[in-house]
């Protein structure tokens, strides 16, 4: 390679690495503006927001999600194993909110405590597989820990 | 080698090899899709949480490593035009913009009506989502740029640098659901871990990913060729075929 | 064939994601199609004129 080729391919490396350490620094200065939930964890610990609404993230508490009267408020638990936060919201949850489900909630603390929710959005995992292997799956799991895994509402007529 | 890179990189062995080319991978691109397809609609499963709304599956996840596959070819052939002053590198760059801009819209789009009734929200500002959408701007970026430089070396070199700048966004985006709590799962394939898919849905996943991967290239091809055509309209080869053609 | 369409209730979702999908894979396959023959034309007219001068 002649050296005026080296030195242009000197400048493309230099380029990229440049742009790619500014952007990792200020990456890593923003972390916490780019967290899109915080974690039952954090609310116990105070380190959340309380002027102005905010994410939490975790999984809904198996048998902790009671409907009031008016079927449309819900009133459910949820943990990150660690902690566990109360929500209550009012409105339609989506398809694959369920118990033992991922879910994130936008909201705020209300003054009792309990995380009052405006918007619960559902989040499921990068696993993908058909009724059946799922149940099988939970047998095995059911019968080396002998605790249940939840069972999936499975949707009516697929 | 060299003399056979050189050869290749001669604007017309290049035209009339992509020619001899483009009808093979568009009738492969065409079966494979096809095969894809029918193997995702209708011979995978059923998913146990979400039903069938995850068969969108098989266009989405496809469009998003195309789009950032794209994207990886155009900033390496951009670096290639800026060492070596490889005008054929340069026409593949601008030739991949296009495709690599649609890819990405149509991740987006199809992430939207697949995050609707699953997550229950068209669209979320997580750190996944909102990289993707910056990747599609690049794309744009990329395209208005060449557009707005009237000289053709000075616009080459300006959307070169351009897509080097922006090659950082393509980590962030894979890692984006590690580096940050995101509403977005993680790889469910691209990871160091088996894949945790079932085998008959991730088949057509693998189908139609190459089927993606051959669309491209071939429109690719097509759309090099026409740069080549309008690049080198002065020479006689280029005349003595249009003229053939009319 | 019906609860194929159907979708197990997301054919509006699915269907819209592959519909959307082909349009937009159709149209970038055509277009450097039509952008060559245009092409092809345009130099072939230049030809002539020049020649008929």
């Amino acid at each position: 390679m002649n050296p005026k080729r080296k030195k242009r391919l000197a400048l493309v490396f230099l380029v990229v690495l440049g742009v790619g350490t500014a952007v990792a620094l200020a990456l890593n200065a923003f972390q916490e503006n780019l967290l899109f939930f915080y974690s039952p964890r954090d609310v116990v610990a105070g380190k959340v927001p309380d002027d102005h609404a905010f994410r939490i993230g975790g999984l809904v508490t198996a048998g902790s999600v009671k409907r009031q009267p008016d079927g449309l408020t819900v009133q459910f638990d949820v943990t990150d194993m660690d902690e566990t936060v109360a929500v209550q919201y009012t409105g339609i949850l989506p398809d694959l909110f369920r118990e033992g489900q991922g879910i994130v909630a936008l909201g705020r603390m209300s003054p009792t405590g309990v995380f009052v929710a405006e918007e619960v959005l559902a989040k499921h995992d990068e696993n993908y597989m058909p009724p059946e292997v799922a149940e099988a799956l939970g047998n095995a799991h059911e019968k080396a820990t002998g605790t249940p895994v939840p069972e999936p509402n499975r949707r009516q007529g697929s | 080698m060299w003399a056979f890179l050189h050869r290749f990189a001669s604007p017309r062995y290049f035209y009339n090899l992509s020619g001899r080319l483009i009808p093979w991978l568009g009738w492969f691109t065409l079966l494979l899709m096809l095969a894809g397809l029918y193997l995702g609609l209708v011979w995978a499963p059923t998913d146990y949480q979400q039903g069938d709304s995850y068969r969108i599956i098989f266009v989405h996840v496809p469009s998003a490593w195309m789009s950032m596959f794209i994207y990886v070819v155009m900033a390496v052939a951009s670096a290639i035009m800026l060492v070596w002053k490889i005008k054929l590198a340069d026409v593949v760059a601008q030739s991949s913009a296009v495709v690599g801009a649609s890819f990405t819209f149509l991740a987006l789009v199809t992430g939207s009506l697949w995050g609707k009734p699953m997550w229950g929200a068209w669209w979320v500002w997580d750190a996944r989502l909102t990289s993707e959408l910056i990747l599609l701007f690049l794309y744009f970026g990329y395209m208005a740029l060449r557009a707005a430089i009237e000289d053709r070396n000075t616009a080459a070199r300006a959307g070169a640098v351009l897509s080097l700048v922006g090659v950082v966004n393509i980590p962030i985006i894979h890692y984006s659901v590690y580096w940050w709590n995101t509403l977005h799962q993680g790889a469910t394939v691209t990871k160091f871990d088996a894949p945790s898919i079932d085998v008959r849905m991730l088949i057509p996943l693998l189908v139609m990913a190459l089927a993606f991967k051959l669309y491209y290239f071939t429109t690719m091809l097509m759309s090099a060729r026409c740069e080549v055509l309008e690049r080198e309209r002065n020479n006689t080869w280029v005349q003595e075929l249009a003229e053939k053609k009319a | 064939m019906r609860e194929f369409l159907n979708m197990g209730g997301y054919a509006f979702y699915v269907w819209t994601s592959y519909a959307i999908a082909l349009v937009v894979l159709v149209a970038n396959f055509i277009a450097p199609m039509r952008r060559r023959s245009e092409l092809m034309n345009s130099i072939a007219r230049r030809l002539r004129r020049e020649r008929s001068r």
